[in-house]
């Protein structure tokens, strides 16, 4: 090859870099390591993490079982190894299976469009939010303060520098859920969204109906943010929602310390054409055959540059054909029923606690620690291999004594029953045990 | 003559929802260890759906066998050369998969104790330091999401530094060969777009950055070696224009695989710069994700950095939040911990040398496809090229085939396609990079094809215009597809037919 370039070396390659951009001296890493060398590094910072725990957290990241079916097809090379499906004739595998998730995210959520996804749940919130303001020409947003803290702070960051306002507003403090006198309070004429989760961050479903009519009162829209999918098999869909932005972790994704996840947005119909991300849409090849190929990529930055409704690039294609398998593996009836199961366990595990909210709940609540700090009880709990709830002081001081607790299809019932166990006051804990 | 490939027989296979039927079901859930409860009561009846209407209903064989034949629509890594412009579609290697799916990673949730969360916080820092040893910076975070999302987290950086000194400033220069989520970054963090016309050499104009840096300028946000392969000979000459008038540079990482090991950013006056771990270290595209987009930073932005931060003490990782000067988060929970095990699995196995000689080879393997294509395609840039190439359809054209069609005429010789029509600065371009992984046998049929099609251009454009020929689905209608959205299957469509 360096006969064919005229080259003597391949050094010669980097002739024409100026000195003083090159690099003098070999780059301070470790040699390479073999394919062993590099499993037995890992597996032992796994050691080092928690192996063998069960874990009671939720808070936006949900431990669910990852049917088998799911990295069977997603280490299928073709998947994994193929580029974005810009080139529709080979590429019609992923093109398909794309075409399916915005399908399938509809029949879910109620609304009439899904993009093609998000990096994550937390980014598609501002990313919602700037397609509320581009499509009402207002520019403020109400945000519930029950809506996920992280995904609050990643709306404030990218919001900060748009002229556009993010304010809060108000739960119940019985009952845990939307607080929606504030919120008409609020409310003005500048609001372009109102955003609400459910079930919020507390577990707590919401009335979205009710939160729909006040926000289209006063023509702001609503978006409805979802960090728990499953409870999509169960709940009413947000089918009022302008706007549905949301996080698939639970439908198949490891919780891998944050990501890669899959965030998804689906709206209505009429806000196509403002709505960020990739879109695969149905045509037909030149010999009639049906197809599948990206589409309005006016939208998007490679083609808009700077009027683009994002800079988002790429999607999170591989994540979401996890949660395409996912929601195919269990299908109609057993999304449902999977649902059920994950209602039925936080209910068990709340009949035995003190709940903090009235609100209902799907398959995670507040309870409270019955005057014992949630720490405590937290490193009590980690003694018997359990990781306890998420003590929720840190993002709501007014609720320093409440610990969020999740139970899913994998929690089983005598780890719930020590935990139950660990928040009961000191001298009852002998008759627990009996 | 195609030598890469024949034809062979491809499944057909209808949508799941055409596939479903009623009560079939293909998943198993274990006995419920508790009493069951009634929904209606626990939720209220009003919160509760009824069935989730034409959502699929098959079997684990009809799952297995629906995804297994759509697989083999796609062309793939595996499968061949992936010439893909800017894109650096290297092999993704296999033992990343195994690690990134231990169950001690795989199954870590950010909210666990730090105390049982060392092995990824190690695995984080280990990865941020072989990042700044590559770079040459000073910080870096993890935390972005992908490319793109790296620009937008730079940007705000020098906003807010701009901002701490008293003036954020109003406008980002960008060359006019830049990629489309440079300006869409800068309009996102509030900044007006200006373009910096390349010069004869498709490189930075001095003179004309030197005219426009004013004291509204932030940044300059330039990709090095840039979209048509050529390293940016006077980046420290632009840099010091920048800092002169209080500007900085932003570098997109896009092309890092030239770089590494050779030359680094750090040393030639980058202020900030993302990397894309999808491309220069090798995590799969995944057909369009996950990526990974970390931001490396000098001293001067290490205090705007988003929470939170790694931070090491009394021999224990922990996370700072405090941090009062942040731009703030990002992204939930640390960035892409999956994509960050498989990127520094990447490092670990090649070492500093291995580093580079994958550079080597990328920047070799790039020159030896620009020497066997020169005699049949216009290389409208004669500089020096780094890790690709980018030729124009100038000759081509004039018979009437444009770019586009010479990479559908590729796809028949068995091949992905190069990027096409970009950077916008070559017309009808041509845009090759072949990466470190491939073969030379593997380049001589990628070049043999590009040539043969020269020469089929010349003897039969009409062929050539209707490329593919060979594939099951032959040139897709974009333009109806656009014109009449269908984003979604419903049963009322009337019936497409399904390649039969």
């Amino acid at each position: 090859m360096l006969d064919a370039c005229g080259l003597e070396s391949a050094e010669a390659l980097f002739r024409h870099l100026p000195g003083e951009v090159r690099i003098k001296r070999p780059l301070a890493l470790d040699p390479g390591i073999s394919e062993y060398d590099i499993v037995d590094y890992f597996r032992a910072r796994a050691a080092e993490n928690a192996t063998g725990y069960a874990s009671f957290l939720g808070a936006g990241v949900y431990a669910h079982y990852r049917p088998v079916m799911v990295d069977t097809v997603v280490l299928r090379g073709e998947f994994l190894t193929s580029y974005t499906p810009y080139q529709a004739e080979i590429s019609q595998g992923t093109l398909t299976t794309i075409f399916e998730f915005q399908t399938m995210i509809c029949q879910l959520t109620g609304m009439d469009v899904a993009n093609a996804s998000m990096y994550d749940g937390s980014t598609a919130v501002p990313e919602a939010a700037m397609m509320a303001v581009r499509v009402t020409g207002r520019d403020r947003v109400l945000v519930a303060r029950t809506v996920h803290p992280e995904y609050r702070e990643v709306l404030r960051t990218y919001a900060l520098h748009q002229g556009m306002p993010v304010d809060d507003f108000e739960y119940q403090s019985d009952s845990g859920s939307l607080d929606l006198e504030d919120l008409d309070r609020k409310l003005d004429d500048h609001t372009a969204a109102v955003i609400v989760q459910t079930p919020n961050f507390f577990g707590v479903v919401e009335n979205i109906r009710s939160v729909a009519e006040i926000a289209h009162r006063r023509g702001a829209l609503l978006i409805v943010i979802f960090t728990e999918a499953v409870a999509l098999g169960l709940l009413a869909p947000p089918a009022d929602a302008d706007i549905v932005a949301g996080e698939l972790q639970s439908f198949a994704i490891s919780p891998s310390y944050g990501g890669p996840y899959a965030g998804v947005i689906a709206t209505k119909e009429k806000f196509i054409r403002q709505m960020p991300g990739r879109l695969v849409g149905e045509t037909r090849d030149s010999r009639g055959n049906r197809a599948f190929c990206l589409t309005l990529a006016t939208r998007e930055q490679h083609i808009r540059r700077e009027k683009a409704t994002s800079n988002i690039c790429t999607n999170q294609a591989l994540i979401a054909l996890m949660a395409t398998v996912f929601m195919s593996v269990y299908g109609k009836q057993g999304l449902r029923e999977l649902a059920e199961q994950n209602l039925a366990k936080a209910h068990y595990l709340s009949g035995k606690l003190k709940p903090r909210f009235t609100g209902p709940f799907f398959n995670e609540f507040a309870a409270v620690t019955n005057g014992r700090s949630p720490n405590d009880i937290n490193q009590a709990l980690l003694k018997k291999k359990i990781v306890g709830g998420l003590p929720l002081a840190g993002w709501y001081p007014e609720l320093e004594n409440s610990v969020l607790l999740c139970a899913t299809e994998m929690t089983r019932r005598e780890r719930m029953d020590e935990v139950a166990q660990a928040f009961s006051p000191v001298r009852e804990q002998e008759q627990v045990q009996v | 003559m195609i030598k890469k490939v024949r034809s062979h027989i491809t499944q057909n296979e209808s949508l799941l929802f055409e596939k479903s039927s009623p009560g079939k079901t293909g998943y198993q859930l274990p006995a419920l260890d508790v009493p069951a409860v009634d929904s209606q009561a626990a939720l209220g009846a009003h919160n509760v759906r009824n069935e989730i209407e034409h959502f699929p209903e098959v079997s684990e064989v009809e799952v297995i066998r629906h995804f297994t034949r759509l697989s083999t629509w796609n062309y793939a890594i595996d499968l061949g050369l992936y010439p893909l412009g800017s894109c650096t579609m290297k092999y993704n290697p296999r033992v990343n998969e195994l690690v990134a799916r231990l169950e001690g990673l795989a199954w870590a949730h950010p909210y666990q104790p730090e105390s049982l969360s060392q092995g990824s916080m190690e695995i984080m820092a280990r990865l941020e330091s072989a990042l700044l040893e590559i770079t040459g910076m000073d910080a870096i975070t993890l935390q972005p999401a992908a490319g793109a999302h790296g620009e937008l987290t730079g940007i705000l950086l020098v906003r807010a530094l701009l901002e701490k000194r008293g003036n954020p400033r109003k406008k980002i220069l960008i060359p006019d060969s830049a990629h489309g989520t440079n300006p869409a970054t800068a309009a996102i963090a509030g900044y007006a777009v200006e373009n910096l016309r390349s010069n004869a050499r498709g490189t930075v104009d001095l003179a004309e950055l030197e005219r426009m840096v004013d004291k509204d300028v932030a940044a300059l946000m330039v990709t090095n070696p840039n979209t048509i392969g050529v390293f940016e000979e006077k980046i420290t000459r632009a840099a010091e224009i920048l800092h002169k008038k209080g500007a900085l540079l932003y570098m997109d990482g896009a092309n890092m695989n030239a770089l590494v090991g050779v030359a680094r950013p750090g040393d030639f006056g980058v202020d900030v710069m993302h990397l894309n771990l999808h491309k220069t270290f090798s995590t799969p595209h995944g057909g369009g994700g996950p990526g990974g987009g970390p931001v490396a930073v000098k001293k001067i932005l290490e205090p705007f950095l988003p929470v939170p931060r790694l931070k090491r003490t009394r021999n224990k990782w922990t996370f700072d939040y405090k941090r009062p000067r942040s731009i703030g988060r990002v992204r939930a929970f640390y960035g892409n911990f999956g994509v960050i095990v498989r990127a520094l699995a990447y490092i670990l196995a090649h070492g500093g040398d291995g580093l580079r000689n994958a550079t080597v080879d990328a920047v070799m393997n790039a020159n030896y496809l620009r020497k066997k294509l020169e005699p049949y395609y216009d290389l409208p840039y004669t500089a020096p090229n780094m890790h690709e190439v980018v030729f124009s359809d100038d000759r081509q054209a004039k018979l009437g085939v444009r770019t586009g069609d010479i990479a559908k005429r590729l796809i028949d010789y068995g091949f992905h396609p190069y990027t096409v029509s970009f950077p916008l600065i070559v017309h009808g371009a041509l845009m090759i990079e072949p990466t470190e992984t491939e073969s030379k046998d593997e380049l001589d049929l990628f070049a043999d094809a590009m040539i043969s099609i020269a020469q089929e251009v010349e003897t039969d454009p009409e062929m050539v215009r209707k490329a593919p020929h060979n594939t099951r689905t032959s040139r897709v209608d974009e333009v109806t597809a656009a014109r009449r959205p269908v984003l979604r299957w419903t049963p009322e469509q009337p019936r497409t037919k399904t390649a039969d």
